[in-house]
């Protein structure tokens, strides 16, 4: 994973609450066996019209928000399936960044663990972020805090680990390797 | 001593090494579940790194997802199959060949969804950590483990290394006491739970289930519950393992037998949450209140009695679910038109489902011109059922009978409905195009899904369970 301190950008805005994981990546995207053009399925049945012509309506497509990093989401953005395909396809679609003010927990962990951030923000800033589509703002990761370019600055959570692991470029699975002693040890406790 | 939860109790038996402020726990899981969907990145991940993986025997794998289970494309093999899926399928058969993993695909007497088979194999016990690169894993908590599903990126950890980076969940006891109405179901239980606490709150959360309505409940009844403890958003759902659990449990392929068993139940008893154990969130619910219920919207709290009417639009979010599903509020579902009718799925699959259906198509037709699915959840469960004549049943009435498989449940293998059909499905979700592009689910019980089969409209299947008459 690449390592992560800042994004700048401006935001493109979904209003909608309880955006599931089959909206992002509809399911029969999911017979792919690798993350190759993944980002074609993403938003499928939103992006594409019937016919499969782009929806012009839909925010991803307007011209001004093609290069847009920053997604902001209703309420409770990423419920349902487990599918890493999700933050997947965000992710190679150009996403790094996803405001909401709560996320599924699967698509939380998923997100960090492929350089997409989950920021949560409070009530107020989320309606003034849906208010003003396309805001330049910066995320600072390392001080885990976003700032709305000629405007106020909000601190966000994010799990140390988890952090530490962005900016960083860490890889989880190296650090579970480099304990593997004390799993042995703990199944020969337990045997 | 301070009074424990059985999150906390299981939870402290599989810390490897406890958290700290910078690191999670890393947890031990005692049963990985995988299936074709959400391996085959893992997999390569392994193979990049050149990683064996570590405990093939505690992996337990089957095809589901993407796999045909309608019998004359199941009959074809891979030729049955759409490429994309027939080639997910071949790379899974070839991922479990090489890293040394059982897989009980098509034909396998012990192939079938994933959630399913778990359990009646005995390889979910109390206890446990289970794990699954699928939300529904909370499934197997019905048996007193603590299970969860992950992403693909974790599947590769737990391969690799039997554990997961974790930081211990919040608890919320959800507390149900009394008796289910007549006609009323697991499944309408878990709607109305749903329904009360939202699509996300039970976010960050383990249930534990509890109370005189659950131990009433038998097994399957019990994982109907706990399977859809994720579409309240929580991490995983539990329930205290009890004598309907180790009758359930007793002599099953996987599960301890003779001297092992007793050791096995002695410990399985003392997993319930201790009296006064704490909880972050409780809820209290009156089971008599709840009505057969049916989804409106397209998230699966969007539930209402089979009776009521369609509340009015509280957002935009809800005004624009009744524009996708073609619905008005005012009014009820009950009489609504219904395209076709699925009892499938983890949820509702397990022969007690079927013999729910069965029990009301019994002498009875479904209405022509609308096209009912039945999906075993399991190859053992589609033989139990043809050993009772439930098949005969089911066509009789003029349903298909399919193989086992998720099917219809999310549609990745073909088995979809038309835009704007509308669907009484037993399965879990009703996203928008979850069973096809523009299709509309509507979330019900096996028994309310049959009796609207009958009907060709949403009906009330306490109509059929008395004297026949709709
Ligand atoms: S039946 Fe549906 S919910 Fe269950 S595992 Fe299959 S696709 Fe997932």
């Amino acid at each position: 994973m690449q390592a992560m301190k800042k994004i700048v950008s401006q935001t493109v805005v979904l209003p909608q609450t309880d955006i599931d994981t089959d909206q992002i990546i509809p399911a029969r995207y999911l017979t792919t066996t690798s993350r190759q053009g993944i980002s074609d399925g993403l938003f499928y049945d939103w992006r594409y019209n019937a016919d499969g012509s782009e929806n012009p309506d839909f925010p991803l497509n307007h011209p001004g928000n093609k290069d847009a990093r920053v997604l902001v989401a209703g309420d409770n953005f990423g419920c349902g399936s487990s599918r890493e395909h999700a933050p997947w396809a965000l992710k190679d679609y150009g996403i790094d960044a996803v405001i909401s003010t709560r996320f599924a927990d699967i698509f939380r962990s998923n997100s960090l663990k492929n350089g997409l951030l989950p920021v949560v923000v409070e009530p107020e800033v989320h309606q003034w972020l849906l208010e003003h589509p396309g805001a330049r703002l910066t995320i600072n990761v390392e001080a885990a805090t976003l700032e709305v370019d000629d405007g106020p600055s909000f601190g966000f959570e994010i799990e140390p680990f988890a952090q530490y692991c962005l900016v960083h470029g860490t890889d989880q699975l190296g650090f579970l390797m480099e304990h593997l002693d004390a799993v042995v040890e703990f199944e020969r406790r337990r045997a | 001593m301070t009074a424990k939860s059985m999150l906390d109790k299981i939870w402290e038996r599989h810390v490897v090494i406890p958290e700290s402020p910078q690191t999670p726990a890393i947890v031990y899981i005692d049963l990985h579940l995988v299936h074709e969907v959400t391996t085959p990145q893992a997999f390569s991940l392994l193979k990049e790194r050149g990683i064996t993986v570590r405990r093939p025997d505690r992996t337990l794998a089957t095809l589901d997802h993407s796999i045909p289970t309608r019998p004359d494309l199941v009959a074809r093999g891979y030729e049955g199959m759409q490429p994309a899926a027939g080639r997910q399928v071949r790379q899974m058969v070839e991922n479990c060949e090489e890293f040394g993993i059982t897989l009980r695909g098509p034909g396998n007497r012990e192939q079938g969804i994933v959630h399913v088979i778990g359990p009646e194999l005995g390889a979910s016990q109390p206890g446990m950590t289970i794990v699954c690169g699928d939300s529904h894993t909370a499934t197997h908590g019905a048996l007193g483990a603590l299970a969860f599903g992950i992403g693909t990126t974790e599947v590769g950890h737990v391969l690799a290394t039997q554990c997961l980076l974790q930081r211990k969940p919040r608890s919320m006891a959800i507390n149900i006491e009394g008796e289910l109405g007549q006609g009323v179901t697991a499944k309408d239980l878990i709607l109305a739970i749903i329904n009360q606490i939202g699509v996300s709150g039970g976010t960050g959360h383990v249930i534990e289930y509890r109370g005189s309505t659950v131990s009433a409940l038998s097994m399957d009844e019990r994982m109907t519950i706990c399977n859809m403890s994720i579409e309240a958003g929580a991490r995983a759902g539990m329930m205290a393992p009890d004598d309907v659990t180790f009758a359930y449990l007793k002599g099953r392929p996987m599960a301890p037998a003779g001297a092992d068993w007793d050791k096995a139940v002695q410990d399985w008893r003392s997993l319930a949450s201790d009296p006064g154990a704490n909880f972050d969130r409780e809820i209290f619910l009156d089971a008599a209140q709840i009505e057969p219920m049916i989804t409106f919207g397209t998230n699966p709290g969007a539930g209402i009695g089979i009776r009521e009417d369609i509340p009015q639009p509280t957002d935009a979010a809800s005004r624009k679910a009744l524009e996708y599903m073609g619905l008005k509020p005012g009014r009820p579902l009950f009489g609504h038109l219904v395209d076709m009718v699925f009892v499938g799925s983890c949820t509702n699959s397990r022969l007690s489902d079927l013999e729910a259906a069965a029990a009301v198509l019994r002498g009875r037709k479904v209405k022509p011109g609308v096209r009912m699915l039945v999906v075993p959840g399991s190859h053992k469960i589609k033989t139990e059922a043809e050993k009772l004549g439930l098949d005969k049943i089911f066509t009789a009435a003029g349903a298909e009978w399919h193989e086992a498989g998720c099917s219809m449940c999310l549609g990745m293998n073909g088995d979809i409905a038309a835009p704007g059909q509308y669907v009484v499905s037993t399965s879990n979700r009703n996203f928008e195009g979850r069973q096809g592009p523009g299709a509309r689910t509507m979330l019900a019980s096996p028994a309310t899904a049959a009796a609207s089969a009958i009907a060709g409209a949403v009906a009330d299947p306490r109509n059929f369970l008395n004297d026949g008459s709709v």
